[in-house]
């Protein structure tokens, strides 16, 4: 199953005018607010009608402005998962829980019912109030109303902003276990560099109210000339399968042949992790160096170089573990005369890489 | 205390006649409440002061035209008498003219309640497969509920107390219109009728006292549902 996308819509300076594609798993739509992200999200839900447009999940047409077709909001069987949670406030968290499958005037299906608060972890909750609910604890329940409502698609306008860093990290898992165990599209919100390279299967990075630039995680976030964010929050992402644990608290991973240490991370041998390396951490050097406290050394070809109007540059290194990016100044690149296809070392300090950029 | 046979009647009297000058208009004031807070219709305006007109008109001019409107001599009064429906000195007009003259507290009241529910709700049942109906129904309405107690208590006492409108629109006659403060106002009229109107004017303020301290406690429980305890 996809969502395709595609509208036109103008929206005080922005015009947004773009088309994108959404498979099965996560696609993150990720650009700086304001860059019209939750437009698109609310005109999937048919909240908002653009001026022009098609979107469709297969071959289910939810609006096409050409035949006039335009389902309302109740019609287009979606999972909406808001940032501020909107539980219904007078009816407690299993009658919320339970709301979209009493709309649907579906059988009640237990066992669905209870795999999805189990998994969750919500169990607990039931008979409670959402008043009483902690800001994590909100966030589950909404997940987990979405999901019963049987949708045909997942909608999620950044779930986690509205959360301390504690229980962003209590609710990502529950994302990453979605990605995996669904089998319909999708489509998330975020301006967090992190939660992109962390949940991201596919990511359509946003600027100016185009689409910069679709594909899969890896290739997008590791592309220096797409920084939605800005060069600052910019980062590769590496997909390596855990060797083994070491003693002295550190996670050996391997990818490409190359071998990568990292803090120690909880994840059975043999599993593959999700590492996002940040550009900010990352060293080069012209001679494989020595006599280094870094422990992460990875020679590799300068693929792309990006120098801006400010005092830094992205540079795209080739290395057998996929493409990684540093952020160096323009003075580094023309001191070391970095030239595209010249040979370099990325240097990663394992430190440097913190439980928050490494996910399953 | 004990109350003479027609001190009785008025009081009866008057609990029939707001109960059900409440629970008539109760769907009205609903339906008018949501369209002043949600809809925007050429009108509008006029509706809305339309139905504050009661609020600001002496009672006895909106009685008069009640009186002009259904008596059995004037067009709508002999076309709905032919239904079987009349108002003009009968207690159904006692419990017109305090409906209406209740009515702009009522839907104030249930519009306020109205316009602060948070819309960013109902946008969530429709996501959830809700109809605009059960988004009403389901969301809306119960999110709504403290408005429309506090509003249906509001109008209850004041259709308890209504006095101008429904001396002029139904006269004063015993067993029939004589409400609470008619009946009052008939006893003041007569020498030595003050103990009866004294009795009465206790017990209005005990009906009023008990209609405040019953919508207290109803839109407390609410508010400590929604609050979750």
């Amino acid at each position: 199953m996809t969502l395709s996308v595609s509208m036109k819509q103008q929206l005080g300076h922005l015009a947004l005018d773009l088309a994108f594609e959404a498979p099965v798993g996560i696609t993150v739509l990720f650009g700086r607010s304001g860059s019209g992200k939750t437009t698109i999200v609310n005109t999937v839900a048919g909240l908002l009608t653009p001026e022009t447009g098609r979107i469709c999940v297969q071959d289910r047409v939810l609006l096409d402005t050409k035949s006039g077709e335009n389902l309302p909001p109740h019609k287009r069987r979606l999972g909406y998962i808001f940032q501020e949670g909107r539980l219904f406030p007078h009816l407690n968290v299993r009658q919320n829980l339970t709301y979209g499958r009493w709309m649907a005037k579906a059988p009640a299906d237990r066992s669905e019912f209870d795999r999805i608060v189990e998994m969750l972890g919500i169990g607990e909750l039931l008979e409670r109030r959402p008043a009483t609910l902690s800001g994590g604890e909100k966030q589950r329940v909404g997940i987990g109303r979405a999901l019963l409502a049987n949708p045909s698609l997942i909608l999620a306008d950044e779930p986690l902003a509205s959360l301390d860093e504690e229980r962003k990290q209590e609710i990502l898992p529950f994302f990453e276990r979605l990605r995996d165990e669904v089998s319909i599209p999708i489509l998330y919100v975020s301006h967090s560099a992190a939660e992109v390279a962390r949940l991201a299967t596919t990511v359509v990075a946003l600027d100016n109210g185009k689409v910069a630039r679709q594909g899969p995680a890896v290739e997008v976030l590791g592309d220096p000339m797409v920084t939605p964010t800005g060069a600052r929050a910019a980062g590769a992402l590496i997909e390596a399968v855990v060797v083994m644990h070491h003693a002295d608290g550190l996670t050996e991973l391997e990818v490409g042949g190359v071998r990568l240490l990292l803090p120690r991370v909880s994840a059975e041998p043999g599993s593959r992790l999700r590492v996002r390396i940040p550009a900010q951490e990352v060293i080069l050097s012209r001679q494989a160096p020595t006599g280094l406290s870094a422990l992460n050394i990875l020679p590799g070809t300068v693929e792309t170089i990006r120098g801006g109007d400010g005092p830094g540059a992205l540079v795209s290194v080739k290395t057998p573990a996929g493409s990684i990016l540093a952020r160096v100044t323009r003075r580094s690149t023309a001191a070391l005369n970095l030239q595209v296809g010249g040979t370099v070392h990325a240097i990663v300090k394992t430190l440097a890489i913190a439980p928050e950029d490494v996910g399953r | 205390m004990t109350l003479s046979p027609e001190e009785w009647q008025a009081v009866a009297l008057s609990l029939k006649v707001a109960f059900w000058a409440t629970l008539f208009s109760l769907p009205f004031a609903v339906f008018v409440a949501y369209a002043l807070a949600r809809w925007t219709f050429p009108g509008r305006q006029l509706l809305n002061g339309l139905v504050h007109l009661p609020l600001i008109l002496p009672p006895v001019v909106t009685g008069y035209l009640l009186l002009l409107t259904f008596s059995p001599r004037a067009p709508v009064g002999a076309f709905l008498g032919e239904l079987g429906i009349v108002f003009a000195f009968r207690w159904t007009g006692a419990a017109l003219a305090a409906a209406i003259m209740a009515f702009p507290l009522m839907v104030r009241a249930i519009r306020l309640s109205l316009e602060s529910v948070d819309m960013r709700l109902e946008q969530a049942s429709a996501t959830l497969g809700a109809s605009p109906f059960w988004v009403f129904a389901t969301v809306t309405l119960p999110l709504t509920l403290p408005g429309i107690l506090a509003g249906g208590i509001l109008a209850f006492a004041k259709a308890m107390g209504e006095f101008g409108a429904t001396i002029t629109f139904v006269s004063n006659i015993p067993g029939e219109t004589q409400t609470l403060p008619t009946a009052i106002y008939a006893f003041l009229q007569v020498p030595g009728g003050e103990s009866s109107a004294l009795r009465l004017v206790i017990l209005s303020v005990i009906v009023s006292m008990g209609a405040l301290v019953a919508s207290e406690i109803l839109s407390r429980r609410i508010t400590r549902r929604m609050e979750g305890a």
